[in-house]
């Protein structure tokens, strides 16, 4: 627990607000998300086990098609003001419009790093900057990245981004800069505080829910049971990497 | 081989002129990489579709060269063909100066090329660009080696096993640079097993063409006449290797033209892609492969005029390759979604766009004078050159 | 000789690091630092390091030597009220770094200014 001689009481206020946040969860539940298991899961000072595994599960039925309030909220969450340059802007989530070539048959759905769990863009990093958090999150490393872009070229998704310029005014809690590679962290600083990340809450807000996220490793979360009911699939079934995001109805 | 039998270069104004352009386009290379650093990669051609642009065509192209330059070395200390014995010391200068050239264009165009001393110390070896930077530098070292055992005649006698080592650590090395593209999954042009052969061919037929250019440089700056029989049969090496390459090429193209899953990219790559069926069919095929190959093997067209001109049209070819092969490859978009049409705001479902920008072109043929200017001022210091040979090759 | 001596003693050290101004550290908005100023100055690039890893891997957050943590307690106000950023000339980061004249990375990618309000992550 924080350290009680530091002056201005920052642990302090961190974790109270986690309590805060947990009991304020209690109170006013989203639909069927336990935020109370995962306050509470894990103290600050304690190490991510493979307990859990983080995961989000896509319903592209109800994922409407003119809608980008996931790409917002990540955008806005994380600092991702983007420079008028599409081609070299990073992009942590993007809607997907899709047109099957047999039957013509449109929707939409939101892309973002899989998080797999044999990620190729970790295999790839020759640094070990790229690096998959023992809870299933796949993560880039900043401090170590060298740029090189490898990462980018393995990842089936897409996943990833490069930065080509020279950022300021950063997020505390998403640190990015020049030169290193990013993706979507699943809102990791979100979920070690027990919330969820801005993409599902966002689409919770625009009355949606075609996204829930959830522990894998949790059979009685509403994400596991989800996915035992609903018919399901990883993208890119074909490469065997495991994914934590799995979509219905694609 | 004794010392006596080797010179060093002597200085002259013709030298002097190559030297001085080598280093300006060494300089030039580095004022361009300056300004991707500093103002960030969107000065540049490069996206976040097409990661790897120019730069890395031109660093490819030099390692692989490299490696290649080697092997007239090879084939006299490992291989007993005494003929090329006085070209093994620029052999092997060759290979470490076209290395040199080629790491320093891959490092400048890193996102943090400050964090070199990271990838030197933070290694995760399951990377096959972790097992690069050891095996690259690592060749550096292996061929520094070598070329001692060359130089001082009490290590003449060790010079069998150090090209012994230099050749595996090479084919250890194009097989690892080959792999860095096929070990790919999620690239339908690149995921695939020939690509690490194909790139020892490739080695060959580059690395022979360096050698016969700078042979021919070298040896009119010296006004050191070569053999006859020397020219002849790198000659007919070079188109051999030519053809092994063309080989491979095809095989890697009809294997996927024959999957019925893969025929998009193809189509792409050969047909409909614009930019990349000109490279392949014009550069690669008609320029880098078929016309080299008839100069080379036909005995009418054996000057020295037309030996360069071969030579310079299979490294054009050899750039077309790795272009169509390195851009081409990012720029097909990736199938995602089997069976549906894409489309988004990060550009999935349609072709990447690729235009070549001012630093990364300063920057690749930045690499190409350093290692120019390695070379050249290393015949300097150093006793590389054979002096003049009668009709018997070395004593 | 003696001339030339006479002239080389002005250029000595002892005068020459006279006239080279000590850094000037803008107070900070805490009571005392998470560590004394004897071992902040020779090892708060350790703790950060180390802690980093610890963060970024293992997803320990609960951690005393916390760069946002450094920032919330250092970071200067403006006449205006608004906060300068950490790594600006004369500010607290830069009056040490450029006085030993050692470069640092941090704000390439990191906030400069303390995070706006509520649960904000190290």
């Amino acid at each position: 627990m924080p350290e009680s001689e530091h002056s201005n009481g920052t642990p302090l206020r961190r974790s109270f607000f986690a309590k805060a946040g947990a009991g304020v969860a209690l109170l006013a539940l989203a639909p069927g998300v336990r935020l109370v298991e995962l306050a509470m899961a894990r103290l600050d000072d304690e190490p991510v086990s493979d307990e859990h595994r983080w995961g989000l599960w896509v319903d592209s039925s109800r994922c409407a098609s003119g809608c980008d309030a996931c790409v917002s909220a990540c955008n806005e969450e994380h600092g991702l003001s983007g420079m008028d340059r599409p081609e070299t802007d990073a992009q942590w989530i993007r809607k997907v419009d899709l047109r099957d070539d047999t039957t013509g048959r449109e929707l939409s759905l939101p892309l973002m790093c899989q998080h797999c769990e044999e990620p190729p863009c970790v295999d790839v990093c020759p640094t070990g900057a790229s690096f998959r958090r023992e809870d299933g999150i796949v993560l880039v490393d900043k401090h170590i990245c060298i740029g090189c872009r490898y990462c980018m070229m393995a990842c089936p998704f897409h996943a990833r981004s490069f930065i080509h310029e020279d950022l300021s005014d950063q997020k505390t809690h998403s640190p990015r800069g020049k030169g290193t590679v990013e993706s979507c962290t699943l809102c990791v600083h979100r979920v070690d505080e027990g919330r969820m990340p801005a993409c599902v809450e966002a689409c919770n807000n625009a009355g949606h829910e075609a996204l829930v996220f959830g522990d894998l490793n949790d059979k009685e979360g509403r994400l596991a049971r989800t996915l035992a009911q609903k018919e399901s699939d990883e993208l890119r079934p074909d490469l065997k990497l495991n994914t934590a995001v799995r979509y219905s109805g694609v | 081989m004794s010392a006596g039998t080797f010179q060093t270069l002597r200085p002259s104004a013709p030298f002097w002129l190559i030297a001085g352009v080598a280093a300006v386009l060494a300089l030039l290379g580095l004022a361009g990489a300056h300004h991707m650093e500093s103002a960030g990669h969107w000065v540049t051609g490069m996206n976040n579709r097409v990661v790897w642009g120019l730069p890395h065509v031109f660093a490819v192209f030099l390692i692989v060269g490299a490696s290649g330059a080697l092997n007239v070395a090879s084939v006299s200390s490992v291989f007993g063909q005494a003929l090329y014995k006085p070209l093994s010391r620029l052999s092997g200068l060759l290979a470490m100066a076209l290395l040199v050239g080629g790491l320093s264009v891959l490092v400048l165009d890193l996102g943090r090329p400050d964090r070199l001393i990271i990838a030197m110390t933070y290694y995760n070896f399951k990377s096959i660009f972790a097992w690069n930077i050891f095996l690259y530098t690592g060749f550096l070292a292996v061929v520094a080696v070598y070329l001692w055992m060359m130089f001082e005649p009490r290590m003449n006698r060790f010079i069998r096993s150090a090209g012994t080592v230099a050749f595996i650590w090479r084919l250890v090395l194009t097989t690892g640079t080959g792999s860095i593209f096929g070990f790919l999954v999620a690239r339908e042009a690149f995921d695939s097993a020939v690509l690490a052969p194909m790139f020892i061919a490739m080695s060959l037929s580059f690395g022979t063409a360096f050698m016969l250019l700078t042979v021919m440089l070298i040896f009119g700056l010296s006004k050191v006449p070569v053999h006859d029989e020397i020219l002849r049969r790198l000659r007919s090496l070079l188109a051999y290797f030519v053809i092994a390459v063309a080989f491979f090429v095809a095989i890697d193209h009809l294997t996927r033209l024959y999957a019925a899953g893969h025929t998009g990219v193809e189509k792409f790559l050969l047909v409909d892609g614009g930019t990349y069926p000109v490279l392949f069919w014009l550069g690669q095929f008609l320029l880098g492969t078929v016309i080299p190959v008839i100069i080379l093997l036909t005995p009418r067209l054996s000057g020295i005029a037309h030996t360069v001109v071969a030579a310079l049209l299979v490294l054009l070819g050899a750039l077309a390759q790795l272009y169509v092969l390195i851009i081409g490859g990012q720029a097909f978009p990736m199938d995602i979604f089997p069976g549906y049409t894409e489309t988004s705001s990060y550009f999935d479902g349609v072709v990447a766009g690729y235009t070549p920008s001012l630093p990364e072109i300063a920057l690749g043929l930045g690499g190409i004078g350093l290692a120019l200017l390695v070379a050249l001022l290393a015949t300097r210091v150093l006793p590389f050159l054979p002096q003049a040979q009668g009709d018997r090759p070395g004593a | 000789m003696g001339l030339l001596l006479g002239g080389i003693v002005p250029w000595t050290p002892a005068t020459v690091y006279a006239e080279v101004v000590k850094p000037q550290i803008p107070p900070a908005r805490g009571e005392q630092c998470v560590e004394p100023v004897e071992i902040m100055r020779r090892d708060h690039f350790d703790f950060m390091k180390h802690d980093r890893d610890k963060m970024v891997h293992q997803g320990v957050r609960a951690i005393r030597h916390s760069l946002a943590g450094c920032i919330d307690c250092h970071a200067s106000k403006d006449a205006q009220g608004q906060f300068i950023p950490i790594n600006a000339e004369d500010q607290f980061c830069q009056s040490c770094h450029v006085y030993a004249a050692v470069t640092m990375d941090c704000f390439t990618c990191h906030a400069a200014v303390p995070a706006p309000a509520l649960s904000q992550s190290p």
